[in-house]
């Protein structure tokens, strides 16, 4: 399994063969359309990221110190936004998923969607990721 | 003046803005207008020139500047035609103009079992300082229901009306469905059943009448940076008879008369409510943005805003599978939608990425998303300024993005 810096590297270069912005959101969408949809038994209230207006479900998992991570959003960009961040953040040592610097939001110009006045709940996602992380690497989430 | 829009625009130096390369298509107006380049040196003169603490200074500059505020009340007054300026109170928006009259109505008038009166069409700020009201002073909140075109159901609202109604509290227009409600007509009732009532003005003072006495509001509320002043500046109107039986809002210094260890007595109005130095530019923008709707006939502007509306109306409903909310009786400047199986944060981005700058979401009124059954919508919204121009590269740009979104 690639690190979580390799990974960001590919994403980054992805976003620069796309200069233009109809084709990184283009791109963005069609990867939301392409995640699986999240299994029903997971999208509980407790699963619930509320932004200010598209909510995000977040199912977590750890298993021998690893995150595992898989999401689902009602905003097709939100959904392509949360199926990078899976792709960057899940399958990963929950030490790494803690200590990860997300470089590749400002690198590929996504940054914007961080600061959107947490309209779209991914800063709030992070934030959950980032804690649940922490709890898997104290041994103390199932 | 007549309306000529090119001449109009050129008077907006923002709007020459451009967004990603595309030129800004300003549809955000009831979120905030922008401001004339009049108002933007109103305010720079301002500071420039004569920058100074108002009221009891004995200097030159702050005579300049207290003529300045003064005569700023003076020009709102005429405005909504106001029987007196000391009816008129300064506020930082529309928001803490309700909370003023919540607090102070609420301790002066309000007793246990009392009834306040709102409307499921009203934005947050006209709905939440009431209901916090009504705990404190454990009176009973009642909420008028909305009708499926969004217009306000009269018949229950005569129903809710008793003689323990306290005071009613209402918008003229609806900031999410652009509703103008019957105004003249509500507060007839109001008034027959013996109850006070607050006009939230913030999204018609700019767009329709706005007349207090005819009107015959007790109450009426308003912010500047929605009728093309500045942020930070709002405005409450009150008749003298309630006002002066209402106690102060908040302490401090200029809303006293005379401080003692024992006892304080409070100013006259309007500077009993005005407590502290107040935001002193703020009225002078104001005014210069109330000088340049002046220039206007006021019935020139509602027919051309009434027209792009209209033609914004005719375009969305020609788009597959779009929802228009709110077809009340009588409409202003609000185009509210969504697009079946689209997400209104999808559509709003991908507008904003071609220049278009609507809103999304549940534009602070949750109990009309909740009585429609939605999470949100996109809106635009218009102001003066606007053209059926603007309406093309808002419907240009939603088929752009709904292509992109594979429908």
């Amino acid at each position: 399994m690639p690190s979580i810096n390799e990974i960001q590297n590919t994403i980054v270069e992805d976003f620069s063969f796309l200069p233009q912005w109809d084709e990184r959101y283009a791109y963005l969408i069609e990867l939301g359309q392409k995640m699986p949809a999240l299994d029903s038994a997971f999208k509980t209230e407790v699963n619930i990221v509320r932004g200010c207006q598209s909510t995000v479900w977040l199912h977590r998992e750890c298993r021998d110190g690893k995150v595992y991570l898989q999401a689902e959003s009602d905003s097709l960009i939100v959904k392509g936004l949360a199926a990078i961040l899976m792709q960057v953040l899940s399958d990963q040592p929950a030490e790494d998923v803690l200590n990860a610097k997300l470089s590749f939001f400002k690198k590929t110009g996504l940054d914007k969607h961080l600061s959107s006045q947490r309209a779209n709940g991914l800063m709030a996602m992070i934030e959950q990721i980032k804690a649940f992380a922490a709890k898997c690497a104290d041994g103390d989430a199932q | 003046m007549t309306i000529d829009t090119n001449t109009i625009r050129e008077d907006f130096p923002i709007l020459e803005t451009k967004v990603n390369g595309k030129p800004l298509i300003y549809l955000d107006n009831a979120a905030t207008t922008q401001k004339p380049q009049s108002v933007i040196d109103a305010i720079s003169n301002y500071y420039t020139t004569y920058n100074s603490n108002i009221h009891r200074g004995t200097h030159h500059l702050s005579n300049l500047a207290t003529e300045a505020h003064e005569s700023a009340r003076k020009k709102v007054q005429a405005y909504i035609n106001a029987p007196h300026d000391h009816e008129i109170i300064f506020t930082r928006g529309t928001t803490e103009a309700i909370n003023l009259v919540a607090f102070s109505f609420g301790e002066g008038f309000i007793h246990p079992g009392d009834e306040v009166i709102v409307t499921e069409l009203e934005h947050h700020s006209n709905f939440v300082p009431w209901q916090m009201m009504c705990e404190r002073r454990q009176a009973h909140f009642r909420v008028v229901p909305l009708d499926q075109n969004g217009d306000i159901q009269l018949k229950e609202f005569k129903k809710l009306l008793t003689d323990r109604t306290r005071i009613v509290a209402f918008n003229h227009v609806s900031n999410s469905l652009g509703t103008i409600n019957p105004a003249g007509q509500i507060i007839q009732m109001a008034h027959e059943a013996g109850a006070a009532v607050l006009v939230d003005a913030a999204q018609s003072v700019q767009h329709i009448e706005h007349d207090v006495q005819a009107l015959d509001a007790d109450f009426y509320a308003f912010s500047g940076h929605k009728m093309y002043g500045p942020t930070g500046i709002g405005v409450l109107y009150g008749k003298e008879k309630w006002l002066d039986a209402m106690p102060p809002y908040q302490g401090g210094g200029e809303m006293i008369d005379q401080v003692s260890n024992t006892r304080t007595t409070y100013n006259k109005l309007p500077f009993k409510f005005e407590a502290g130095t107040p935001n002193i530019v703020g009225p002078i923008g104001l005014a210069a943005a109330i000088d340049y709707l002046n220039q206007f006939e006021f019935e020139d502007i509602m027919e051309h805003e009434d027209q792009v509306l209209a033609y914004g109306r005719d375009r969305l409903l020609e788009i597959d599978n779009l929802t228009l909310y709110g077809n009340p009786e009588h409409h202003s400047s609000i185009l509210a939608f969504n697009i079946n199986g689209v997400h209104h944060y999808d559509l709003g981005t991908l507008l904003d990425t071609q220049g278009v700058a609507v809103r999304t979401g549940h534009h602070c009124t949750q109990p009309i998303m909740t009585a429609l059954g939605i999470d949100g919508t996109v809106r635009a919204s218009l102001a003066l300024y606007n053209t059926k121009h603007d309406i093309d590269a808002l419907i240009q740009a939603i088929h752009k993005a709904l292509k992109m979104l594979g429908k």
